[in-house]
């Protein structure tokens, strides 16, 4: 096999690569705006209430942080699995893993109801809870797949990289078993106390992460003028269908667990039947763009050797990803709890019984996409800075 | 009986939990674990742990359109609403129920059940959700980060989230914006010895008498008593939190 070489991305003119940086500063720039706005009044200007307590950006940060851990995948498999056709890619999926892990906890850290406590959660941690546990696990992630990265790039602490690569792989499934079992230990709720949540998020990772990560990486050959072979495409697309093929599987199995349940019968026929727009998310935008539209393009013989058709699936499992989770995380709070099991609640003072409605607002809508912003410059900066990507990816 | 699905399962929180905290033990020295040593004793200082505080309703004396009770508490603990019921703090709440078979109806109040084994405390990251050796679970407001974990985790939606800047407060609650609420058993009473909660008062002089407070540790009290000699419930105690308030006739 030829040698590889790596070099920094230009993204064809400078003009091109500052006004892109631009572009994404402004986004930032109108989130953090947003952020301070809802700081600033208090959150009853989001659209989140005493009882839907996690909003859209909730919905963002979970689905970036998931993404993060999956973005690692092809590093996790070029080095610990030793598949040399993924192996250029690693130093890739290193710095997309820390940019969206980055952009997730952005996000998260904003929507605190006092994000300028963030010290007392960094010193302050109850072992028992899950949410401190992820503190750590996010934080660890950072510094292993920086260390991680640093040994794909320096060729003096190369003879480490496997090793790395083991940690940072125990470390990603810890990580999102971690953000997976954030609902699976929400024994009050019917939509959340499952044990199969948290491999579920795991899998989700894998498809999401990949999803985005083989989007960036077309992008990112088309704007610096560089070869990307079909060859290591077609392989990347056929993994991208096994793992949405997966999270099919999962979604198939949560849902028949519950429906085997009687006392979950409430949620399910919420999310499955009469859920309103619940229920359109999960058809229209779960199961119908994220996975029978994307495993269409991968496998249907006409789209073979179609970049255009591996890019949309692409987007198309990362629609419908989002969606997942804003079921999951907002379908599961608007179905009420079953506080008084065999009775009706006639009248409550504070929506027992209901179904509650939520209406993002376009600030948590827009700290969400900053959240994304963040990842992408990120990215963009890193692969300008270090030598990232390598020069020709031709077959 | 068995509502199986339903329970908290455990061995299964203690397999995932223990998996994540095998992952977690590897990179961090246990010296960091012992800076977690225990927040609740201080903040408990004041509470007796011979004492567990708890309440008792009796859904029959609970009155169609009283909201005694539900005054009283916003009254001394300083809540006001801002006219948008979605996000206005409630520290108890009527609820009115009919029964699907019987079409028996009746009427409660609800409000943090101050549990033995509070899932708010187990999933606060910072501590601020903390049980006094007392039984009395509060929210230490200086170290709340707002992250609404324990609204989630709450079973009995007892929470609320301040969603707005707070203006002439009580002193008898020091309450803040971005952070989490919820029914303290009116603890500045218990701590000064005045032993009977603001909604109990308000209820009793209204001559329904549906609120008994009192010390579910002390044989003598009249809530041990009367718990002794009827048959009270538990809301939810298919999810074994022990709580700290209980119902009668419901
Ligand atoms: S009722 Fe809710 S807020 Fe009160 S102690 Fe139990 S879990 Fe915590
Ligand atoms: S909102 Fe406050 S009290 Fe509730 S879990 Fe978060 S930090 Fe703890």
């Amino acid at each position: 096999m030829s040698k590889m070489y790596y070099r920094e991305l230009y993204c064809g003119t400078p003009a091109r690569y500052w006004s892109g940086l631009a572009l994404l500063g402004v986004i930032i720039a109108i989130g953090l705006g947003a952020a301070y706005y809802m700081e600033h009044n208090g959150h009853w200007v989001t659209g989140m209430s005493n009882q839907i307590v996690w909003g859209l950006p909730h919905v963002f940060a979970i689905f970036l942080i998931v993404a993060a851990s999956g973005a690692l995948n092809v590093a996790s498999i070029g080095s610990v699995f030793g598949g040399p056709l993924y192996k250029p890619l690693g130093r890739y999926s290193g710095l997309l893993a820390i940019g969206l892990l980055a952009g997730g906890l952005m996000v998260l850290v904003l929507d605190l109801g006092r994000p300028d406590r963030l010290i007392v959660a960094m010193t302050e941690y109850n072992f028992k809870s899950i949410f401190a546990w992820n503190v750590i696990l996010y934080t660890g992630f950072f510094a292993i797949v920086g260390i991680y990265l640093w040994t794909m790039i320096d060729r003096s602490v190369n003879k480490y990289n496997r090793t790395v690569g083991f940690a940072a792989f125990f470390w990603r499934i810890a990580l999102t078993t971690g953000t997976g079992s954030i609902f699976g230990f929400l024994v009050a709720r019917e939509a959340y106390d499952a044990a199969i949540m948290a491999p579920m998020f795991v899998i989700m990772s894998f498809s999401y992460g990949l999803a985005f990560f083989i989007i960036t990486l077309i992008a990112a050959y088309i704007w610096g003028d560089r070869e990307l072979g079909d060859f290591r495409l077609t392989k990347l697309k056929n993994l991208l269908g096994v793992f949405v093929g997966a999270v099919f599987y999962f979604t198939l199995a949560y849902n028949l667990t519950n429906l085997y349940i009687t006392q979950h019968h409430g949620i399910e026929r919420f999310i499955l039947l009469d859920g309103g727009v619940y229920t359109q998310m999960f058809w229209i935008g779960q199961i119908f763009i994220g996975s029978i539209i994307p495993l269409f393009l991968i496998y249907s013989p006409a789209f073979e050797k179609s970049r255009w058709a591996i890019a949309a699936a692409s987007v198309a499992v990362l629609i419908g990803g989002f969606f997942q989770i804003y079921v999951i995380v907002i379908g599961g709070q608007a179905y009420p709890m079953n506080l008084f099991p065999g009775k009706e609640v006639v009248e409550s003072g504070f929506y027992d019984g209901q179904v509650m409605s939520y209406v993002p607002t376009l600030p948590e809508a827009a700290l969400g996409v900053a959240g994304i912003a963040v990842a992408l410059t990120m990215v963009a900066v890193g692969a300008r800075v270090f030598k990232v990507f390598p020069e020709t990816l031709e077959d | 009986m068995s509502n199986k699905c339903d329970q908290p399962n455990m061995d299964r929180r203690k397999m995932i939990g223990g998996a994540i905290a095998a992952t977690g033990a590897m990179t961090i020295a246990p010296g960091v674990i012992l800076h977690a040593a225990s927040v609740s004793d201080e903040a408990s200082s004041g509470a007796d742990a011979k004492h567990r505080w708890g309440m008792l309703i009796d859904s029959n004396k609970c009155a169609d359109g009283c909201s005694a009770c539900v005054d009283a508490c916003n009254t001394e603990h300083g809540l006001k609403g801002h006219g948008r019921p979605a996000t206005d703090a409630v520290w108890i709440r009527p609820v009115k129920l009919k029964d699907k078979q019987t079409g028996r109806e009746n009427r409660l109040v609800m409000m943090c059940q101050h549990c033995e084994h509070p899932p708010c405390v187990d999933v606060c990251p910072t501590n601020a959700s903390f049980k006094r050796v007392d039984g009395i679970v509060l929210v230490d407001r200086h170290r709340c980060i707002g992250c609404r974990y324990c609204m989630m985790a709450c079973p009995y939606k007892a929470r609320s989230f301040i969603h707005e800047a707070l203006t002439e407060q009580s002193v008898n609650a020091p309450r803040g914006k971005g952070c989490v609420e919820s029914c303290t058993l009116c603890v500045h009473r218990v701590d000064d010895g005045v032993m009977q909660t603001a909604c109990q008062e308000a209820c009793a002089e209204e001559g329904h008498a549906a609120i008994l407070f009192g010390d579910l540790n002390d044989p003598n009290s009249e809530i041990s008593k009367t718990l002794k000699s009827t048959n009270s419930v538990q809301i939810r105690a298919d999810l074994e939190l022990n709580t700290g308030v209980r119902y009668l006739n419901l």
